[in-house]
C-alpha cells in the first residue's frame, strides 16, 4: 500500500538530475584543477594556465596527439566504407551463403572486451609476419586495421539501422525509372542515409582516438598513440598537464556537439 | 545474362567487409587458441610451434598444460569469479540508476528528448582513460570527496576509497550508464502511453501498472542493455588497473599481466580463450536480442 503513494515521476526525475550530477562532477573536477596554479594537485592555490603552458611544451605528448588523430581519421573513413557496403549486405542482399555468421562478426566487436581483441590482433600479425612477411613490423599500419575492424562493426549498426528505415518505394522508383543499381544508391540512398554516415564517422574516430588496450597490444616501438602516453603518465600519478589536455578535449567535444545540434534543429525547423 | 551482373554485384558489396571480418576478426581467435596449447620458450616469438617436421614426418604437440596450470593456481578461478561478480552487481546497478533515466527521458515533451539524451551521452564522447583519470583524483584521501565530508562534519578522518572495490564499482558504473540508458530508451520510447492509462482506468494502482505493463514490454531492453553492458566489464582493464590498484582481481588484469609484464603468450592466450567460451552463451544472447534478423526488409 505505501508502495502506491511514492510519486513515481518525481522518483525518476530526482534519479535523472542525480545522475546527470554523477556524470558531469568528474569533468567539473577536471576543467577546475586544471587551472590551478599549485604542484600539489589537490590544493588550490591561484589561477594560472601554466599547465596549457607546460602541455604544449611537452613533444613526446604533442607527437602523440598527432599520431593519434591521423589514424583516427584514417580508420575512421575505412570502417564507414566498410560499414555501410556491410549495411548494405544485411538490408539489401537477401539471404546470402553465411549471413548468420556475418551477423556474428558484426555484433561479437561492440562487447568483446579490448584484451581479447588486442591479443589475438597481435597474435594474428605475428603469424602472418612469419608467413607472408606482412605487414612488416608493427605500428601505424597494425594499429590502423585493428582499429578499422572494431569500429566497423558500430559503423554498421548505425548505418544498417537507418537503411532499414528508407522507403524502399523511392528506390524502386528510381529503378523504374531506368537506373542502375549504383546510380540508385548514390543519387537516392546515399544522400538519404548521409546523417548515419557522419554520425558512424564521428562515433569511429571517437572509439579510435580513445582505445588506449588494442593500441598497446597491436602496436610497436614507432607508434605511441596519445592514450598510451596518458596512461603511462596518469600510472605515476595523477599530473595536472593531463587536466589542461583534458579540458582542451572536452571544449572541442562540447563545440562539435553545440555545433551539430544547432544543425539538426535548423533542418527540423 | 542480367543474373551473372547481379551476382557479381552483390559479391562486391558483400566480400569486402565479410573478408575483413573473417581475417582480422575470426581467424584471430583461431589463432589464440591454436597458440593456447603451446609451451612457452625464450624466443621470438615467445612460444613452441604447433606443427613441427621431423625426418619428413609432421607432427602436431597440443600440450593443454596451460589450462591446467591454470586450473591449478587459485590465482586464475579467483580472478574469473571476481569479474563476473563485480560485472553483475554492476549490471545491476546500472539497470537501477538507468531505467529511471531512461523512463524519464522516454516521457519527456518531444521536444526536449535530444536535450536530455545529448546530456547523458555527452560525457562518454570524452575520453573514457581521462574519466576514469578524474575518479582517481577526486577519491583520493586527500581528494574533494574526502574534503567535502568531512568539512559537512559526516567523517572525521579521511575513507579509503581509491584502490578499493568500491572505487571499481563507481568507475564502471559510471563509465557504462550511457550504454545501458541508450538502448533501454528506444525500447522505452514505443512503448504506448494508452495502455498505462487504461490500466489506470481500470483501476490498477502505479505498481500493478508496472510490474504487468511496464515491465514485460521493457524486458528485452533491459536484457540487451543489460548483456551490452555485462560483456565488456568481465574483461574490463582500464578500470580496476587504475582505480583498484593490486587489491582487486580481475581476469583482465591478470591477461595483462601475464602478456606485458610476464611475457608469457600462451598462458595470457589460454585466459583469453576461457574468459571468451565464459562469454560466448552471453554473445548468443546478445544477438537474439538485438535481432537484426529483422534488418533485411527485401529478403526472407
Amino acid at each position: 500500500m505505501k508502495l502506491n503513494r511514492i510519486h513515481w515521476p518525481s522518483l525518476s526525475a530526482s534519479t535523472m538530475v542525480l545522475g546527470v550530477l554523477f556524470l558531469y562532477t568528474p569533468i567539473v573536477t577536471l576543467i577546475f584543477y586544471s587551472f590551478n596554479g599549485s604542484e600539489r594537485v589537490n590544493v588550490w592555490s591561484e589561477f594560472s594556465v601554466h599547465w596549457y603552458v607546460e602541455l604544449f611544451a611537452n613533444e613526446a605528448l604533442m607527437s602523440a596527439v598527432w599520431t593519434s588523430l591521423k589514424l583516427a581519421v584514417s580508420s575512421a573513413t575505412m570502417a564507414v566504407f566498410l560499414g555501410t557496403l556491410a549495411s548494405v549486405a544485411l538490408t539489401r542482399c537477401g539471404h546470402f551463403k553465411g549471413r548468420y555468421l556475418f551477423m556474428g562478426m558484426i555484433t561479437a566487436p561492440l562487447v568483446m572486451p579490448d584484451v581479447i581483441t588486442g591479443l589475438s590482433m597481435l597474435l594474428l600479425f605475428v603469424n602472418m609476419n612469419e608467413l607472408v612477411n606482412w605487414p612488416e613490423g608493427r605500428g601505424m599500419l597494425t594499429i590502423w586495421i585493428a582499429h578499422v575492424t572494431f569500429c566497423m562493426a558500430f559503423v554498421t549498426i548505425i548505418i544498417s539501422s537507418r537503411l532499414r528505415d528508407v522507403d524502399l518505394r523511392l528506390e524502386d522508383a528510381a529503378r523504374d525509372l531506368g537506373a542502375g543499381t549504383l546510380t540508385t544508391f548514390c543519387t537516392i540512398t546515399l544522400p538519404i542515409i548521409a546523417p548515419a554516415l557522419i554520425a558512424g564517422w564521428m562515433l569511429a574516430f571517437t572509439l579510435s582516438l580513445d582505445d588506449l588496450v588494442i593500441a598497446s597490444f597491436v602496436s610497436g616501438p614507432s607508434a605511441t598513440t596519445l592514450p598510451m602516453v596518458v596512461f603511462s603518465s596518469v600510472r605515476m600519478g595523477v599530473s595536472p598537464q593531463i587536466n589542461a589536455l583534458a579540458t582542451l578535449m572536452i571544449l572541442a567535444v562540447f563545440i562539435t556537439s553545440l555545433l551539430s545540434y544547432q544543425l539538426v534543429k535548423k533542418k527540423a525547423n | 545474362m542480367m543474373k551473372w551482373r547481379q551476382y557479381v554485384q552483390k559479391g562486391l558489396v558483400i566480400l569486402p567487409p565479410y573478408l575483413w571480418l573473417l581475417v582480422f576478426f575470426l581467424v584471430p581467435f583461431l589463432i589464440v587458441f591454436g597458440i593456447s596449447l603451446t609451451e612457452p620458450k625464450i624466443a621470438q616469438p615467445p612460444y613452441s610451434d604447433i606443427v613441427t617436421a621431423e625426418d619428413g614426418r609432421w607432427n602436431i604437440i597440443l600440450d593443454f598444460s596451460n589450462y591446467l596450470w591454470l586450473l591449478g593456481d587459485e590465482l586464475y578461478p579467483a580472478a574469473l569469479l571476481n569479474s563476473l561478480n563485480i560485472a553483475f552487481w554492476s549490471t545491476c546497478l546500472c539497470i537501477l540508476i538507468g531505467f529511471p533515466m531512461a523512463w524519464f527521458i522516454a516521457k519527456a515533451p518531444t521536444g526536449r528528448r535530444n536535450l536530455y539524451l545529448m546530456l547523458v551521452v555527452l560525457p562518454s564522447w570524452t575520453s573514457f582513460l581521462i574519466r576514469i583519470y578524474a575518479w582517481m583524483g577526486i577519491l583520493r584521501s586527500q581528494g574533494p570527496l574526502n574534503q567535502c565530508l568531512m568539512a559537512l562534519g559526516i567523517i572525521d578522518s579521511p575513507l579509503r576509497i581509491l584502490n578499493t572495490e568500491v572505487a571499481v564499482y563507481i568507475g564502471i558504473v559510471y563509465c557504462y550508464l550511457p550504454f545501458f540508458i541508450l538502448p533501454l530508451y528506444s525500447h522505452l520510447i514505443k512503448l504506448d502511453g494508452r495502455l498505462l492509462d487504461a490500466a489506470a482506468d481500470l483501476g490498477a494502482g502505479t505498481v500493478t501498472r508496472f510490474v504487468t505493463i511496464v515491465l514485460p514490454l521493457a524486458m528485452q531492453g533491459v536484457i540487451a542493455g543489460g548483456l551490452l553492458v555485462f560483456i565488456p566489464i568481465v574483461g574490463e582493464f582500464v578500470v580496476p588497473e587504475l582505480l583498484g590498484g593490486s587489491n582487486v582481481l580481475m581476469i583482465g588484469k591478470v591477461l595483462w599481466t601475464e602478456f606485458f609484464a610476464n611475457r608469457d603468450w600462451p598462458v595470457a592466450s589460454a585466459v583469453a580463450t576461457v574468459l571468451l567460451v565464459m562469454l560466448l552463451l552471453p554473445i548468443i544472447l546478445l544477438q537474439r536480442f538485438q535481432d537484426l534478423k529483422s534488418t533485411d526488409q527485401r529478403g526472407q
